[in-house]
């Protein structure tokens, strides 16, 4: 089966060039002024960076997994607790107030780095899994009835899984599997032939986290819309590396986790389109989601309050507030070109290793390098290469259908972040022929 | 290759690269299943035990690390012919050895005492022990798959 490719200008390397980004429809917002890209100054900005482990500096290459938080994160974490630190949307106290703007402050914030049209449109969550769960349970168990069908792809990371299993379960629908192929890129074909007027929801991932594959997601988008299916974006791994824009991709929702855009964990984001939001039933009930209780009845608020039940986690979302200015002054144009040179600098390293093999070879990637090398085990990479200061994840990476799919039980899977650089892409290619060294 | 051969032994090479006893064991009778859901290791073990109680004859199958491999290799090799409950004290003597429990003879485990070095290496202690902990299910007939993941310790 042939690969409908989205962008049929794309035949190219790896190494993409930056007229090539810009072209990419739906994906990336370049902003080529910002093409001055000082990873060095920016490496000041963690100092987490600066340490040693084992001895050895260390190369944080596991930013798939999680990032590193820059200082002005921190700060922002450190100022609320010091500063401002309250309960938000009930106090007429100054301290409540500050906290309630720099809060809503945030969710304007993701409105602008996400490009929704509306900030009632951001909800808060614990991460991009809950994000899901959420639209799996709220959604979901309103508009999926049996015999009806959700369509996920083969790439998906557990957590764009089991939510819809547990839907499908209880509903008596049915969980189809959109396949791959070799190089790990969606088959648009399939998709094409598995969605159906039963199709409710296609939730497909943006950005694979353990192939790296970029999918054609404005694309695949338009095609799930006209079999009238909605579709949720798994955007955790993408937002790191390039810039979105909801309303050109045109997604129902979009699910991302603060953790892996340089800000807290336990903080995501939650986009939907209004109009469903509001149809939707409220996820979890409590404080702050309510506009009046009583015994016999109780009135809901609207969106995003609806959905954010209790006290949130207010010092996250300031933090991620900060992550996401942060991430904005680098330039996510330039970040992405730096990654990208990256990508392709590491592939042409790596492959220039002995036996060892790419997992993951889509023409569209962004930050990933997961590979096996020979018979060797992953999880006896990922150890040799930590005593010599290198952190990169070994595993199914929460992937387990993708291992099976290339008959592997795990790979070992390097992730870049925009404060990476050649120099520890060279000290990762020097460290995985240890490997080879100690297992002759 | 020095940094590494407090953990990589060359008894652990060469176990993982030919693994003993591997394969399946006709006329088994205590059988058991594990899995390193952290790794994907996964280990089949047969046991043949005599009405005495006696080990007469063990053989394991699976995927997964250097460690686990060598691990289970080296394990069949030390059990054959031993008594069940010397197999029990071995496993808990084996176990404190690579959490880095003090005072452990460790002496009496023979060649298993290749694996002392995993006592600092946190990450791995999953990999040496997930043979063992299938051998403690195989002895009493545990039919669920042992996963290293459910409880707190390793």
């Amino acid at each position: 089966m042939k690969t409908k490719n989205a962008q049929p200008a794309a035949k190219r390397s790896l190494g993409r060039k930056k007229k090539d980004i810009e072209t990419t429809p739906g994906l990336l917002r370049l902003s080529p002024e910002k093409a001055a890209f000082d990873v060095g100054k920016i490496r000041k900005d963690f100092p987490i960076l600066s340490q040693k482990v084992h001895g050895k500096p260390l190369v944080y290459l596991d930013n798939a997994a999680t990032t590193q938080k820059p200082v002005a994160v921190l700060q922002a974490l450190d100022r609320y607790y010091r500063e401002t630190n309250s309960n938000i949307h009930r106090g007429l106290h100054l301290l409540s107030e500050k906290a309630t703007e720099a809060y809503e402050g945030s969710r304007l914030k993701v409105q602008k780095f996400l490009n929704a049209a509306d900030p009632r449109e951001i909800l808060f969550t614990r991460g991009a899994t809950e994000g899901v769960n959420l639209v799996a349970q709220a959604w979901g168990r309103q508009n999926v009835k049996a015999g009806d069908e959700v369509l996920v792809t083969h790439m998906e990371h557990h957590s764009n899984i089991v939510p819809w299993q547990m839907l499908c379960e209880e509903k008596g629908a049915t969980l189809k599997v959109v396949p791959i192929n070799d190089a790990g890129e969606l088959l648009l074909d399939e998709l094409q032939r598995l969605l159906s007027s039963r199709t409710r929801i296609l939730a497909v991932t943006q950005v694979s986290n353990a192939l790296g594959t970029v999918n054609p997601i404005a694309e695949i988008i338009k095609m799930a819309h006209a079999k009238g299916a909605k579709v949720l974006v798994d955007g955790a791994q993408a937002v790191p590396h390039l810039a979105v824009d909801v309303q050109q991709m045109d997604c129902d929702f979009y699910v991302f986790s603060g953790h892996k855009i340089y800000g807290p964990t336990g903080i995501g984001v939650l986009y939907g389109k209004y109009r469903l939001l509001e149809e939707m039933p409220p996820y979890q009930g409590g404080g702050d989601m309510i506009a009046s209780v009583t015994f016999e009845k109780t009135l809901y608020k609207k969106p995003p309050h609806k959905f954010e039940a209790g006290t949130p986690h207010i010092a996250g979302v300031i933090g991620l507030g900060a992550a996401l200015d942060y991430v904005s002054e680098c330039g996510l144009g330039a970040i992405a070109a730096h990654e990208q040179d990256l990508l392709a600098y590491g592939t042409r390293k790596l492959l220039g290793i002995p036996g060892l093999n790419l997992v993951g070879t889509s023409v569209h990637k962004a930050g990933v390098l997961s590979f096996t090398l020979g018979e060797i085990h992953p999880h006896d990479i990922g150890t040799i290469l930590d005593r010599q200061g290198v952190a990169i994840r070994a595993g199914h990476h929460c992937a387990q259908p993708v291992m099976e799919r290339f008959r592997i039980p795990a790979t070992a899977r390097a992730s870049l972040g925009l404060y990476n650089t050649r120099d520890e892409i060279d000290v990762l290619a020097k460290a995985i022929r240890k490997v080879l060294e100690v297992f002759g | 290759m020095s940094e590494f051969s407090d953990l990589y032994q060359d008894l652990i090479l060469d176990h993982q690269k030919n693994p003993r006893n591997f394969g399946d064991l006709p006329g088994a009778n205590h059988h058991a299943d594990g899995f390193n859901p952290l790794c994907g290791d996964k280990i089949s073990l047969d046991l043949k035990l005599s009405a005495q109680g006696l080990i007469e004859d063990v053989k394991f199958k699976g995927s997964g690390c250097a460690i686990s491999k060598a691990s289970a290799s080296l394990m069949t090799v030390a059990l054959k012919g031993k008594r069940t409950e010397d197999a029990e004290k071995m496993f808990h003597q084996f176990h404190d050895m690579v959490m880095g429990k003090e005072g452990v003879p460790a002496a009496e485990l023979g060649k298993l005492k290749v694996f002392e070095g995993v006592r600092d290496y946190p990450a791995r202690v999953k990999c040496a022990s997930l043979a063992w902990h299938t051998l403690e299910a195989a002895l009493h007939d545990h039919k669920d798959v042992v996963s290293t993941d459910d409880g707190v310790q390793p």
